[in-house]
């Protein structure tokens, strides 16, 4: 049986192969298809999201600990979150086998940065498997719980954007039964005191020499002759372009990246007159064959070090190192052209928040979802993002250095308020800060498609889940105001920033209204523009709403009035606040004369 | 077909983009051949710009196009289309729904510009090009979201898929309800070639 399948959906179907009996995660592109797919297809793996990605890996620590088989899976900057359990779990060891799936986003398509995890599994001393395409993306999964329970580790499967968001054929199998185990007392192994650990640490440096021998046999790493001179070292989704770019080069793929089959790699450098390493983003496999002793390989000096690789870059580089003649470059360009940035949806709440925001200027120290793009044109309203949860204690710091001459507010989302807002939140509260936090709550992890959280009352499996109540939380923290406002109205929002601000010490606001997109799609009475009374001044152009547009009437010195397009409007009723002529009416009310 | 094949399909989120290539990857699948397909997730659905990177062939190594690659440029949006202009090969063909769509940004600046006529310029610089008036089909046959169908069948003119497979895909992929309609949208681009329209 084969089937067309994402990395992110094979892995999926891989940890159904596996028998895993615990999946847990938070949202984060481009990882979020994982635990969606096990949810939606195969409910008899248990999967769960948790509030933060350091909780989904000490969850599925436990579930390991106890016998079963677990994966968590995560963004790359999510191993950040997590790197405190990750970094001392690689000491304990497993019970039940654990693959841990960091998906990296070279470019930087949707995050923050580009860092490059295959540092981690060396950093950690975790073995490190590296699929180039879907179907190696569910076989090396369901190989790494074999690895993990052989040699007593976590296993890290290393995916980037273009295997976890590229569909390929993939050969489906059976399920297969993994050991039935239970958890074992075993406090040398599993209590990580000091005495306990010093020894840990010597089964880690044992247990890398036996990983370095299973890495010069495994099939993962494997030669494929072609009779050339040039040797290339490849791996992950860098192999497949290189295999595109020139096919008739010999390669060493490694499909296992950390260890490195070291003897494998000398016996590939030595039988050719050249080797060139082709990897995204680090040198982390040239470094390591270098510091080996191997210094004629070549590599960042072709392949740069920065943004993803593609088929034309590769190329590139090959030309560039004399490999390849000529290059087929790209024959038509489009110029200049507009840019097509992504925008806050019609009708969305955070549109209110940020126009408010706007007017006011103050500094606002921002946070991780869809409202980042607060900070897009024509809106520029928002001025920091760094992490997730890093908004409040970003204006803490702001606040008591006296940053702003007008004052601090911080934005933050419900979904990253749960992830990692709380602990900045209490802060504020224990150290006096005068700062604002606004929780722009839509009820739902919007940007990565709307998962439920611990605020939602819905887990990932459908079922009902305690909500937390957001106001509760905040007034429990010790924060002495607690409001709430509908992001709608303008003026209401206006008033209650001010007021809040002036208000010593920490205050809250909690914007109450939903996503317009989910759970359920929101379209209330769409609003119209009179042309009439349309003085073409632009106000409702400046909140970015997509569903206003330029029409082709235009005042007297030429600019444009503006039009509402009916079918994408949602009634927010923003852009009737703000129209000084009063020229945007509810569509009912519209008389056309 | 001995080469691999490339099809970039691109518009705005929202569009379908997906769900056509989508269509197109699982009818070259059930063809027999090797197929790949990679596109961006997250951020960029947001209004913003959405490609789709589909490769057909006996052997598919990259998931993505090489810039300059493409064999069939196919767009749900015409400045999109243009845009993507040079992810196209020499001879490559263009396929360009009518449709505008003017972000915001554009909305009132003077910085920025949206073209007159995305299509026109297109066939200043590429030889193949066929404009697809796309919405008004659709709207003649009384459902909107009935263009990325259209568009398929135009596109099908240029691909070594026998019609069952794309009419077995497409009935595999929409509503029972919605199938008649679908494959009269599909037959209405299919019947639109490059040299029954002028670019």
């Amino acid at each position: 049986m084969r089937e067309l399948l994402s990395g992110n959906e094979a892995v999926a179907r891989g940890a159904y192969e596996a028998g895993v009996a615990l999946a847990a995660s938070y949202p984060g592109t481009p990882s979020t298809e994982i635990l969606e797919t096990l949810a939606e297809l195969f409910p008899q793996v248990y999967a769960q999201w948790s509030p933060n990605e350091k909780v989904a890996f000490e969850v599925a620590i436990g579930a390991s600990f106890g016998g079963g088989r677990a994966l968590c899976t995560m963004k790359h900057v999510g191993l950040n979150v997590a790197a405190d359990p990750f970094m001392t779990f690689a000491y304990t060891g497993v019970n039940g086998g654990f693959v841990i799936v960091s998906c990296d986003d070279p470019e930087m398509h949707s995050s923050q940065n580009e860092q490059d995890n295959r540092i981690y599994a060396k950093f950690a001393a975790v073995p490190m498997l590296n699929p180039s395409s879907s179907q190696e993306a569910k076989d090396m999964l369901v190989t790494g719980y074999e690895m993990s329970e052989m040699f007593d580790t976590p296993v890290m499967l290393h995916m980037t954007t273009r295997i976890s968001h590229a569909k390929g054929i993939v050969e489906l199998n059976d399920k297969v039964v993994g050991p039935n185990r239970k958890f074992v007392k075993d406090p040398a192994k599993y209590v990580m005191i000091p005495s306990n650990a010093r020894k840990r640490h010597v089964v880690v440096a044992e247990r890398m020499e036996k990983l370095r021998h299973f890495a010069e046999e495994t099939p993962f790493n494997v030669v494929e002759s072609n009779g050339s001179k040039i040797g290339i070292i490849t791996g992950g989704v860098s192999y497949q372009y290189a295999k595109e770019v020139a096919p008739e080069l010999d390669y060493l793929k490694l499909g296992m990246g950390f260890p490195l089959p070291m003897k494998k790699i000398e016996q590939f450098v030595q039988s050719h007159d050249r080797v060139l390493i082709i990897e995204e983003l680090e040198p982390f496999w040239e470094e390591m064959i270098k510091a080996a002793g191997f210094l004629k390989v070549e590599g960042k000096t072709y392949f740069g070090a920065l943004g993803e690789l593609s088929p034309l870059r590769v190329a590139h580089g090959l030309r560039d190192a004399g490999i390849v003649d000529r290059v087929d470059e790209p024959v038509y360009s489009a110029g200049n052209m507009f840019p097509r940035p992504p925008v806050l949806c019609p009708g969305c709440p955070h549109r209110g928040a940020f126009m408010a925001l706007k007017k006011l200027g103050v500094a606002v120290t921002g946070d991780i979802g869809c409202y980042t793009l607060g900070v897009m044109e024509p809106l520029n309203a928002l001025d920091t993002c760094i992490c997730m949860g890093a908004s409040i204690g970003n204006a803490i710091g702001m606040e008591k250095v006296k940053g702003s001459d007008k004052g601090t507010v911080a934005v933050i989302g419900d979904s990253t308020f749960m992830h990692s807002g709380i602990t900045g939140l209490l802060d504020a509260v224990y150290n006096k800060s005068n700062v604002t936090v606004m929780i722009l709550d839509n009820r739902a992890t919007a940007m990565t498609g709307g998962q439920q959280h611990p605020a939602t009352g819905k887990t990932l499996m459908g079922e009902e889940a305690h909500t937390v109540k957001i106001p509760e939380l905040c007034r429990a923290l010790g924060v002495g105001s607690v409001r709430e406002l509908d992001a709608y109205d303008f003026d209401a929002a206006l008033a209650m920033i001010k007021e809040e601000m002036a208000r010593p010490g920490p205050s809250v606001i909690i914007t109450n209204r939903p996503c317009v997109l989910m759970p359920v799609r929101i379209m209330e009475e769409p609003y119209l523009v009179d042309a009439e009374l349309c003085t073409a001044c632009g106000a409702c152009f400046r909140i970015s709403c997509p569903a206003i547009s330029a029409s082709h009437e235009t005042n007297k010195h030429g600019h444009p009035k503006a039009i509402i397009d009916e079918t994408v409007c949602t009634g927010c009723t923003l852009c009737a606040q703000v129209c000084p002529p009063e020229a945007i009416i509810l569509k009912s009310q519209f008389v056309k004369v | 077909m001995t080469k691999t094949m490339n099809i970039l399909i691109v518009g705005v989120g929202g569009q379908g983009v997906l769900l056509a290539s989508e269509i197109l990857s699982e009818a070259a699948m059930n063809a027999g051949y090797d197929v790949k397909k990679s596109e961006i997730h997250g951020m960029s659905q947001r209004g913003g710009v959405v490609s789709s990177h589909v490769r057909i062939g006996p052997v598919v190594y990259s998931p993505t196009i090489g810039e300059g690659q493409v064999d069939v440029l196919m767009a749900f949006e015409q400045a999109e289309g243009f845009r993507a202009v040079n992810w196209l090969k020499r001879d490559g063909i263009a396929i360009l729904s009518r449709t505008s769509l003017i972000p915001a940004i554009v909305t009132g600046s003077k910085q920025y510009h949206y073209p007159e006529d995305a299509v026109a310029d297109m066939g200043k610089i590429v030889k193949k090009v066929i404009g697809v008036e796309a919405d008004k089909i659709a709207g003649e046959l009384g459902n909107p979201r009935l263009v990325n169908t259209i568009l398929l069948g135009v596109l099908s003119n240029y691909m070594p898929l026998d019609l069952d497979l794309w009419t077995d895909t497409i009935k595999s992929r929409v509503k029972p309800k919605l199938v008649e309609v679908n494959l009269k949208a599909f037959q209405r681009g299919r019947d639109i070639r490059l040299t029954a329209v002028s670019a």
